[in-house]
């Protein structure tokens, strides 16, 4: 990752450079300063990455950096209007809540998970515990990912779960990612789950904005952790408002038999959403499913990275990203399939549609297979169409308007997404999001 | 109820109806016959609204009011039915989402509340007996993976459900078994009263056995060149189309 943008970033570059020096004098367990100073060195190098890097090559990130942020806000607990809890609950859905504000892991706002076996904490609460120094930054590449580089270095907060092994989590665990803000921030939040063997469960993540009157970028890292025989259902929920800019990198580590399913739903708001999910299904008899749905609008660009690594034989991986383009929207969808020389009998596949509805909305759409292995199945496609005017035309000769028609054939659309979302509470949530945002 | 007046439309500047006149009252039956390509599917797309026909000529009013005028959705609303020759497969719309949402469309335009889900229920049933249309079909996504005889049953579900004024039926005996044939028609004959009308477009005098017209029509290359009772369906049956075509106006003479 030898181009960067450093110069163009000066300032937030140069903010980092100086917060890390003044971070490395906090004592921290040993390894988890190396992994810092690892993160720091790559991030230093490197910097953020402009137009010039490939993966990053449909997005400007200058003008979202450029402002002159603060990397924490001043107050020790923000305070958050319970409308914007209340209304970030899934209805219906029986579910512990966990409250981050800003990044901040909030107890005074958070369920607590009392069942044995699960633990949920502060992340660097977490940072004595096994599974913490097995796991922690053990499956991201700092030099590679820029982003994930500089979190490393200077995360402060964010989440820890842990399922022991055979721990059936009760029920979904739901993630409020909360921001808000008087003054531009940059927000770098940290997780890590990990799901011991035969563990199962499912964590719901909901990213939203409590009324920020300034710009808030988040750059966020999720490491999860999913051990043999093991099965986790894991959700994003991304909402949010024109001040909000996000870069999710969610790296996925997957042992044998295990299952893990990502279903990932964007909503118009957010200016900027640049999602990497990378998987490495690295033990035989891996499943993984990817389900993606990105409703923009206005000006928003919606950005969805995947890396899906076919490691060992006998896997299976199933990606389905459906994209509905309003306004002046832009959406990228890039899809690596790696498959490795060992991993003969692969299934993959990976299937990216998107229906445009703004005249001047914009779409990429690039599946990108590397295969190594002579005996796999592996399958990909991409389209982008219009609304289909006979449906339009049939469903309104049955007296049905027009808005409703519309709204009627881009939850059909979204059908093949949605039906698969295991939660008919959250597949009812994910439906009226989708209303509300064809509304917007 | 229905007054055509010298309808004219054309599509991708083709003239296709070239002076159409027809009148429907309230409680009767028409069928309209005429060869491949003369303009039927095209009739009943221009009354219904479909948008990429232009009237270029002529008047259509539908219970006074001026049809043409009215939006697709509208037409519906005033109780206006498009039993489509070729229904379209919306996978993802529930049959049964899709056809509260239709009726409920059409109560809010004629001012009534939204159907009680008990009530609709109730409708559902019934009107499922009297088209034979299997439960588990009207549970699926809209026409998806339909036999074409599947999809013309749900067109008349559809109809029976809705409770139209005017109802055009555009080939639906077409694709239809014997049976099914019987079944349509029966649902048909009980749906009909003096306070509506039918449209029969058909190419055979087969289903004029089952739903007995009070007129027959001929169009042929987009005017209607002959009208008369159910015995000119039989004649046609017998004698075919090239003896009207021959006292037709020819489409130079325009
Ligand atoms: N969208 C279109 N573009 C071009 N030509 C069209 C279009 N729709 C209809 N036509 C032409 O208009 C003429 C009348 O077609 P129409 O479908 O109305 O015939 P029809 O009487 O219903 O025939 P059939 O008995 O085969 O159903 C045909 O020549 C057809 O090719
Ligand atoms: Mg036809």
């Amino acid at each position: 990752m030898e181009n960067t943008a450093t110069q163009i970033i000066n300032s937030l570059y140069d903010q980092c450079i100086a917060d890390f020096e003044v971070r490395s004098n906090t004592a921290e367990p040993e390894a988890l300063t190396a992994l810092r100073q690892k993160g720091f060195q790559n991030f230093k190098k490197a910097g953020f990455p402009s137009n010039k890097v490939e993966d990053w090559k449909y997005v400007n990130l200058t003008p979202f950096l450029k402002e002159s942020f603060a990397t924490a806000t001043e107050e020790e607990l923000v305070e958050v209007p319970e409308s914007v809890i209340k209304n970030a609950a899934i209805p219906h859905l029986d579910v512990w809540t966990i409250v981050l504000v800003n990044g901040v892991f909030r107890k005074d706002l958070s369920d607590t998970v009392n069942q044995e076996g699960v633990f949920v904490l502060p992340i660097l609460e977490a940072a004595s515990r096994p599974a913490f120094q097995k796991h922690f930054g053990t499956y991201t590449d700092l030099a590679k990912n820029h982003f994930a580089a500089v979190n490393t270095a200077l995360f402060r907060d964010g989440l820890f779960i842990e399922i022991k092994n055979n721990a059936i989590v009760e029920k979904p665990i739901h993630v409020l990612h909360i921001n808000t803000a008087n003054e531009p921030l940059f927000l770098q939040p940290r997780s890590l789950y990990v799901v011991g063997v035969s563990a199962n469960g499912s964590i719901i993540e909901s990213f939203v904005n409590a009324g920020a009157n300034a710009n808030v970028f988040v750059n966020n890292v999720a490491e999860i952790f999913v051990a043999e025989n093991a099965n986790l259902h894991h959700y994003y929920i991304q909402a949010g408002s024109e001040k909000n800019r996000y870069v999710h990198h969610t790296e996925v580590y997957q042992q044998q038999n295990s299952v893990y399913n990502n279903y990932k739903a964007s909503f118009p708001g957010t200016s900027l959403l640049r999602n990497n999910l990378n998987i490495a299904l690295d033990g035989e008899n891996v499943e993984s499913h990817l389900y993606g749905l990105y409703l923009s609008g206005g000006h928003q660009l919606v950005d969805n990275h995947t890396i899906v690594d076919h490691r060992k034989p006998h896997c299976q991986s199933n990606e389905l990203y459906k994209g509905v383009m309003k306004d002046e929207s832009t959406g990228v969808f890039n899809g690596k399939i790696f498959v490795r020389k060992d991993a003969q009998k692969t299934n993959a596949f990976q299937q990216n549609n998107n229906l445009m509805l703004g005249r001047k909305a914009v779409v990429d759409s690039k599946p990108q297979l590397e295969i190594f292995a002579d005996d796999v199945k592996c399958s990909h496609g991409s389209t982008v169409g219009q609304f289909n005017a006979d449906a339009l035309f049939y469903l309104k000769s049955r007296g049905i308007g027009e808005e409703k028609a519309r709204a009627l054939l881009v939850h059909a659309f979204a059908f093949d997404v949605t039906e698969k979302i295991p939660l008919a509470e959250v597949q009812d949530h994910i439906n009226h999001l989708i209303e509300e945002g064809l509304k917007a | 109820m229905l007054s055509i007046k010298n309808l004219k439309a054309s599509v991708d500047d083709k003239e296709i109806l070239k002076g159409l006149d027809l009148e429907v009252k309230a409680g009767e039956v028409h069928a309209i016959m005429g060869p491949n390509g003369s303009g039927k599917s095209t009739l009943a797309s221009v009354l219904a609204g479909k948008d990429n026909y232009e009237v270029t000529g002529g008047q259509v009013t539908f219970d006074g009011k001026d049809l043409m005028d009215m939006s697709p959705e509208d037409r519906a609303r005033a109780g206006l039915f498009l039993a489509f020759q070729y229904p379209v497969e919306i996978p993802g719309v529930s049959n049964i989402n899709f056809l509260k949402t239709a009726m409920n469309e059409v109560r809010a335009y004629n001012n009534l509340p939204p159907i009680e889900a008990k009530e609709f229920l109730r409708m559902m049933k019934e009107k499922q007996k009297l088209v034979e249309f299997d439960s588990a079909l009207a549970n699926r996504s809209l026409n998806e993976g339909f036999s074409g005889g599947e999809k013309k049953r749900n067109e008349i579900f559809q109809l029976a459900m809705l409770e139209p004024k005017l109802s055009i039926l555009d080939e639906t005996d077409s694709g239809l078994d014997i049976d099914a044939l019987r079944i349509v028609s029966r649902g048909v004959n009980k749906l009909r009263s003096g306070k509506n009308a039918f449209i029969l477009i058909t190419h055979y005098q087969r289903l004029l056995e089952y739903i007995v017209p009070d007129y027959v029509h001929v169009l042929y290359n987009g005017q209607i060149v002959k009208s008369g009772t159910k015995e000119l369906a039989l004649e046609l049956e017998e004698k075919g189309y090239d003896w009207l075509k021959e006292s037709a106006p020819a489409a130079s003479f325009h």
